[in-house]
């Protein structure tokens, strides 16, 4: 394993990316019927589909918070989804991917406008090449917005590595099978809060700050790419009609038509 | 949260985290504070009213404000009260008190069954969102035949259209009786061809993502389209 | 929790029914648009993405190394799985779902197993001790009516482009997967004693029984499956039957279109 070489003479990686490039990234916005909101990524090869249903009152009442919204976050992974066929069923890894994404949004979701009620959001990995944690919640939070939950910024998120002894940005599967360290930030652009944070391998404190940094700038790349997805969803013309005007108006004019 | 002039010529989309203004405004609905600064929450159109920025959210589900009128879908019973969907987080409550009828304590079931439909009205929103609803008004019932569509609650204002507008123009081409609530919940009562035109000119408007327009495409559509069968790939008339 | 249907839409579906008319504008006896994508994962060794109106379903196919059963030692396996989750729609409490899905994935396993479509035999590398295994799985992204169809249908087009990965495990070149037949199935549902193919979400909520039937290419029947509460008369299987013979040649030729 040892022998394979991921950053060639050049400073080229195996798939031809700079050390500094994000593999191509495509986010559709709004691609369910019955979920509240929606959103597709593509990232890399990474293909994952996620559902937003909610607010909605929770049950079991116990689950409840009187004073704001539960956040509930289901990442799972389908059969066909890897090399080797993964069985049915959440396994302990997407049950803790679950967790700290679900932690990540609870940061920005602005809860407490839905006393006792539950956010769900299913994050469906459909084909998998790494990173598909940061691929999740970025679209997740796409997903949020579509849904008009109300929060307080869109979440990007991206991994940095360490390949060869270098500090690079996005590691892919190859990268990220044989590769010397992984550190998946998830970072919100408006307040600068990192709300996720993970990293598993060898940094010394310098290369930590390096991949941080290079992590947190493709972030900032990475928003503007969610901006585009809601926007290419919401087409606006100047002078449209009606949408902003109230409909208290008009009650009484149709209730005449119903006696 | 009145539509202004203002509303209508600056029309922007807003995303989540935008800078909408400084502390001359306040913080309106779609919005919060960080910094002294005004940022939408929602995805939706900027509106200032007076001295309050909101967002008029285009998508999200709908909240109940007290005197919304709606139409809800009974879901269960208890003693004394029903409890009704009206498409919002959580479930409304309607008291055996807040109807016309005078209902005997254990008789609600007689009276509203789980699957009926309702015009009622919300009477209050509490500090936990538990929603009260009354149909102890001048034209509140229970709804018999007729047609329920769903829309965007966001889209209620262009179903009714500029002063009421585009709903005239609804009822009178499609001579078909219309109640819009304002949770999205529209009832249509007529013959069913009439029905079904009427439904079918409403989810046009329901899909559209723009409204410049609207109003002329809908006339065209009730004038031209009087039989709006979709197309179809398979036709296998073997049943 | 259950969804509640509002009992003016079940009166209003029994009404147009009993004019022979369906809310979204179909004749009774026909089915919905589709569009079928295939090749669209990458780590599968088939897939399609079948959308069937606003029903939307992904279904892949992984082929690996296995040892057969005992009762069967020259033969490769197949084993098909089908969740449904939440994603799709939000009523899809996983426990609760746990037999409609198995209900699901065993009729559509019918309908490929009975029907001969995968030359078993071909798939055999030593008897008794290495042969391929075909896992064909189905994930349901949006739910509206008649997962039996899309599933099978998904399934259909994800084996007719698949190919078995030897060369990864060093037994030659890879190879389609051996198939003749193509099995369709179609599903009917009964309400207020009026049968419909291929019902959307609301009516199979308001459906009193439900109909799967799945035919080969030749018009011969491979597998049935009645469900739900209510009940068919014979005429009513027969005339099914005859309506399963033509909307399957169609969806056939979409298939193969495809």
């Amino acid at each position: 394993m040892e022998d394979i070489k991921l950053i060639d003479d050049e400073g080229k990686r195996k798939d031809g990316r700079a050390p500094d490039d994000l593999r191509d990234i495509r986010i559709k916005a709004g691609v369910l019927q019955n979920a509240d909101g929606s959103a597709y990524i593509e990232w890399g090869k990474n293909k994952i589909m996620v559902g937003v249903y909610g607010p909605r009152e929770v049950f079991p009442k116990h689950l409840q918070r009187p004073d704001r919204a539960i956040v509930q976050v289901n990442y799972s992974m389908s059969a066909f989804s890897v090399d080797q066929r993964k069985k049915p069923g959440q396994g302990r890894r997407e049950n803790e991917i679950s967790k700290i994404i679900s932690e990540a949004l609870e940061k920005i979701i602005i809860s407490n406008q839905f006393p006792r009620t539950s956010i769900d959001v299913f994050i469906e990995v459909l084909e998998a090449s790494a990173g598909t944690r940061c691929a999740g919640l970025t679209a997740a939070s796409v997903a949020l917005a579509d849904a008009g939950i109300p929060i307080i910024d869109l979440v990007p998120s991206c991994a940095a590595g360490k390949i060869d002894g270098q500090i690079v940005l996005d590691l892919d599967k190859i990268e990220d099978n044989i590769g010397e360290a992984d550190l998946p930030v998830g970072y919100v652009p408006k307040t600068g809060e990192v709300v996720l944070l993970q990293m598993d391998g060898h940094f010394t404190p310098e290369e930590f700050e390096k991949a941080f940094g290079m992590a947190k700038e493709a972030c900032l790349h990475i928003h503007k790419l969610q901006r585009e997805a809601l926007i290419a969803r919401y087409p606006l013309e100047a002078g449209d009609e009606n949408d902003g005007e109230n409909a208290d108006g008009n009650v009484d004019d149709n209730r005449g038509a119903s006696q | 949260m009145n539509s202004n002039d203002d509303s209508q010529s600056k029309r922007t989309l807003v995303l989540p985290g935008d800078e909408l203004g400084d502390d001359n405004f306040k913080a309106g609905s779609g919005t919060y504070k960080l910094d002294g600064k005004i940022h939408a929450a929602q995805l939706g159109i900027m509106n200032i009213s007076r001295d309050f920025i909101n967002v008029i959210s285009l998508s999200g589900s709908y909240i109940p404000k007290p005197g919304d009128s709606v139409i809800g879908i009974v879901i269960d019973n208890g003693p004394s009260s029903w409890m009704v969907d009206i498409g919002c987080p959580y479930t409304a409550m309607m008291h055996t008190n807040d109807v016309q009828w005078n209902v005997k304590y254990g008789e609600a079931g007689k009276y509203l069954k789980p699957g009926d439909a309702i015009l009622a009205k919300v009477s209050s929103v509490g500090e936990t969102k538990k929603t009260q609803l009354t149909m102890k008004e001048h034209g509140l019932r229970k709804i018999e035949g007729g047609l329920l569509v769903q829309v965007a609650h966001s889209k209620v204002p262009r179903v009714i259209g500029k002063g009421g507008s585009m709903i005239s123009l609804l009822k009178q081409k499609t001579n078909t009786r219309m109640f819009v609530g304002q949770n999205g919940m529209i009832w249509l009562d007529g013959e069913n061809r009439d029905m079904e035109r009427a439904s079918a000119a409403i989810n046009l408007i329901d899909e559209k993502t723009r409204s410049t327009g609207l109003t002329e495409e809908i006339s065209k559509f009730l004038e031209g389209a009087s039989n709006g069968s979709p197309e179809t790939d398979i036709d296998s008339d073997g049943v | 929790m259950k969804e509640i249907i509002p009992e003016l839409k079940i009166e209003h579906i029994k009404r147009l029914a009993a004019g022979g008319n369906r809310a979204d504008g179909r004749s009774l006896g026909q089915f919905r648009e589709m569009s079928i994508e295939r090749d669209v994962i990458g780590t599968a060794e088939g897939s399609a993405r079948v959308k069937l109106g606003k029903t939307d379903i992904l279904v892949g196919v992984k082929i690996e190394l296995g040892a057969p059963y005992p009762n069967h030692p020259d033969e490769g396996m197949l084993k098909t799985t089908l969740e449904l989750r939440q994603i799709a729609h939000h009523s899809f409490d996983p426990g609760q779902m746990k037999n409609r899905a198995i209900e699901l994935s065993r009729v559509v396993d019918r309908g490929v197993r009975e029907s001969r479509m995968i030359d078993m035999k071909k798939l055999c590398i030593e008897p008794g001790k290495k042969v391929w295994m075909v896992y064909l799985d189905i994930q349901v992204l949006d739910y509206d009516g008649n997962l039996f169809d899309a599933a099978t249908i998904g399934s259909i087009a994800t084996l007719t482009g698949a190919r078995v990965p030897a060369s990864a495990f060093g037994l030659g070149e890879d190879f389609p997967l051996p198939l003749s037949e193509m099995p369709i199935s179609t599903t009917f549902v009964k309400i207020d004693g009026h049968i419909m193919l291929d019902p959307t979400a609301t009516e199979e909520a308001v459906a009193d029984a439900r109909l799967t039937v799945t035919m080969d290419s030749q018009g011969n029947l491979r597998a049935m499956q009645k469900g739900l509460s209510g009940a068919f008369y014979y005429e009513e299987i027969t005339t099914a039957i005859e309506n399963s013979i033509k909307t399957g040649n169609s969806i056939r030729e979409i298939i193969r279109s495809g």
